[in-house]
């Protein structure tokens, strides 16, 4: 048995602690089902926690949701931890989200790709449709068939998001461009299947393509294999993922997860935080295509300055992107 | 191959699950040892997750809820020699029902949801159910294969109306609008505080209470009615079932309908007691979870609550072990969890033979 005495003095100490704690600066991620190391979206939000980690030595606390139940009651858990600021990484935990800021409305949050409209909410998303219109270009630029192929995770509407930005873009380079569309699969498990997306690319290739963009989370290695293997381009997504496969590799779709959370984190430190919404497109560089050493040989100068054209144009409006929206 | 060795009722029943729960820990302790954790704590903070406070108790109990109709489901099935691997299928679509009424009678007073939602989950269940029992019945489709394909098709149906026809409109989560609170099943802790006992918030409802009926009522129909009768002799032998005036085909459908509907059951505690909307894979792999705690629990309507609740402990004290210990992540809980499976479902002969050998040398000398 504890004496009272030591027990309230443990009391005393254990409320101190907490105190603490909540006046401390302390950040939180939660990923969503695909994983930290699904090499695209999810890994891409871990490299930014990661990064500020690194830049400024403060530990930050993780957890990979395996249920629906599990954000809720993750996010509470966090929030009654003393992390001051969570960002949510995913549009599945829109409502977690709403339900667990209510309930502690001093804990920011931030969400990625979806937007919750409270006091304590930041809502991050991405002009997809920009990027996929700079891939969709750069496909049927490069595409000698004049056939490009398109492989989506599940079937959402952000992911129709992708398809549609993609096909606008390789249409205004060549009006008569096909663009074959498919979609993994119709559960979350349509994120995590690089069998099955390595198949739907083969069939694309049979049907002439010979240049693939996924969006397709974990899937899309095996896009981007079945594209290397058959001698063909792939569309990386998310991350920059040119570096897989060197030369088979055209460009990534890059959605820069981990600057918003790198910035969420920033600024919640130095105390410039804000909530409401924010979208990040081409003009803040939230989205775009990569360009490096791996895909350097792939992407001639002529493409390089189309696309810089292109991205111009449409950060000045002078391009038009329609943005897929849900009815 | 021989027959299992005979133990007595309380080595069947208790002891022997026991040990095998023992035995799969005891590996789990040695990964998380090779992963460089203490097992010890680790287990402790397995057992303080899952049962250490009102919070964790209450998370473990609504797992567990769902854990209880989907093993209730299979275990249905199974005492009519079928195997349903449907039950995650049937879970989803019942729980289309169950959505439906309560986004179409939202504004209604609870007692007049409830009722309706509790039918709607348990029909639309038992209609997922029913096409493969009739191609098994009538075809001779096999019900193993039909199920399993069943799953997909339930899945590619809930995506295809949750993105085109339930969405709320303007948002990218394919989630169909809140339920009015007239469809929330009361939590526990409301339901405590109006007696006076204080309990934490947590999504622990009313359905738990259900799926205790439902198991009791499962109970009552297997081993105390005509029904349940023919039900369990089909299941054994279907000759003699047929020697004995009863149709296998008919016993094929019956079973699988009422399968189907407590299967159904899960959307009750999912979306009326803690999600309140409809959402895509809300059941969660709860439908093969069922399998497992069906199997541990002996295909019997006590030993499943007690294989849920088990199951449950390892859903909730598995996610606050990743949490506190982020060497040991989601992937490591479900190697540990595959354990119990194995252990205590495929491999539950193991220790049989041994244990039947020493229980008969200390009786007869």
């Amino acid at each position: 048995m504890i004496s009272p005495r030591r027990s309230l003095a443990l009391l005393i100490l254990s409320g101190a602690v907490r105190l603490a704690a909540a006046a401390d600066f302390q950040p939180a991620i939660v990923y969503d089902f695909g994983g930290k190391n699904d090499r695209s979206f999810n890994q891409s939000a871990s490299e930014g926690a990661e990064r500020f980690k690194k830049d400024t030595g403060i530990a930050f606390r993780e957890f990979e949701v395996t249920n629906a139940a599990q954000r809720e009651q993750a996010m509470a858990q966090l929030a009654r931890r003393g992390a001051t600021i969570i960002v949510a990484v995913g549009f599945t935990q829109a409502s977690a989200v709403e339900k667990v800021a209510k309930e502690f409305p001093a804990v920011k949050f931030t969400i990625i790709d979806a937007v919750v409209d409270l006091p304590n909410v930041q809502s991050v998303n991405f002009r997809e449709q920009e990027s996929s219109f700079l891939c969709g270009m750069a496909a049927a630029m490069a595409s000698k068939t004049g056939k490009v192929g398109f492989v989506g995770g599940m079937d959402i509407p952000l992911i129709r998001k992708f398809a549609l930005g993609y096909t606008e873009g390789a249409k205004y380079v060549n009006p008569a461009v096909e663009v074959f569309q498919n979609m993994t699969g119709t559960t979350p498990a349509a994120w995590g299947d690089p069998t099955k997306g390595a198949e739907l690319a083969k069939s694309q290739i049979g049907r002439g393509a010979d240049v693939i963009f996924h969006a397709a989370g974990n899937t899309g290695g095996g896009v981007m294999q079945a594209a290397k293997d058959a001698g063909k381009l792939s569309i990386g997504c998310d991350s920059n993922q040119d570096y897989l496969h060197p030369g088979s590799v055209l460009t990534s779709a890059v959605k820069r997860v981990d600057v918003a959370v790198y910035k969420a984190f920033t600024d919640e430190k130095n105390g410039t935080w804000k909530p409401g919404p924010v979208v990040l497109g081409l003009a803040e560089d939230g989205v775009g295509y990569s360009l490096d050493e791996y895909n350097r040989k792939v992407i001639t100068p002529e493409m390089e300055a189309r696309l810089n054209q292109a991205r111009a144009n449409i950060i000045s409006g002078k391009i038009k992107v329609s943005e897929y929206k849900a009815q | 191959m021989s027959a299992p060795a005979k133990l007595p009722r309380w080595a069947e029943l208790g002891l022997l699950p026991a040990i095998n729960l023992v035995a799969a820990l005891l590996l789990s302790g040695v990964v998380v040892r090779i992963l460089g954790e203490n097992p010890w704590s680790a287990f402790k903070l397995l057992a303080s997750g899952a049962f250490g406070s009102q919070d964790s108790i209450g998370y473990t109990l609504y797992y567990a809820t769902n854990f209880i109709f989907t093993g209730l489901a299979v275990a249905v099935a199974y005492h009519a020699g079928l195997f349903n691997i449907g039950a995650e299928g049937q879970a989803y679509i019942g729980g289309l029902g169950t959505g439906l009424v309560c986004l179409w009678l939202g504004a209604a007073p609870f007692w007049v949801v409830f009722p309706l939602a509790v039918l709607a989950g348990a029909v639309f269940g038992a209609a997922w159910a029913f096409i493969p029992a009739w191609l098994q019945a009538r075809r001779g489709s096999h019900i193993v294969i039909t199920t399993i394909m069943f799953n997909f098709i339930a899945s590619a149906l809930m995506t295809y109306l949750l993105v085109n026809v339930l969405i709320k409109p303007g948002q990218q989560s394919p989630e169909s609008r809140e339920f009015a609170p007239g469809a929330f099943m009361p939590p526990i802790h409301e339901l405590l505080g109006r007696v006076g006992i204080a309990f934490t918030a947590t999504p622990f409802n009313f359905a738990f209470v259900l799926a205790l009926v439902a198991a009791a009522l499962v109970w009552l129909f297997i081993w105390r009615t005509r029904w349940g009768y023919a039900l369990r002799v089909a299941g054994e032998n279907a000759a003699a079932a047929v020697y004995a005036g009863i149709s296998p085909p008919r016993i094929t459908i019956g079973a699988m309908l009422l399968s189907g509907a407590l299967a159904g059951g899960l959307g009750l505690n999912e979306l009326m007691g803690a999600q309140h909307r409809l959402l895509l894979d809300f059941p969660g792999g709860a439908g093969f979870v069922g399998i497992a705690v069906a199997l541990m629990g002996r295909n019997h309507p006590v030993g499943i609550v007690l294989a849920a609740v088990l199951f449950g402990a390892l859903y909730q004290g598995g996610s606050q072990l990743s949490f506190d210990m982020p060497k040991i992540n989601r992937d490591m809980v479900v190697v540990i969890q595959g354990l119990v499976i194995l252990l205590c479902g495929a491999m539950e002969n193991l220790f049989r033979g041994p244990l039947a050998a020493l229980l008969r040398r200390r009786d007869v000398p």
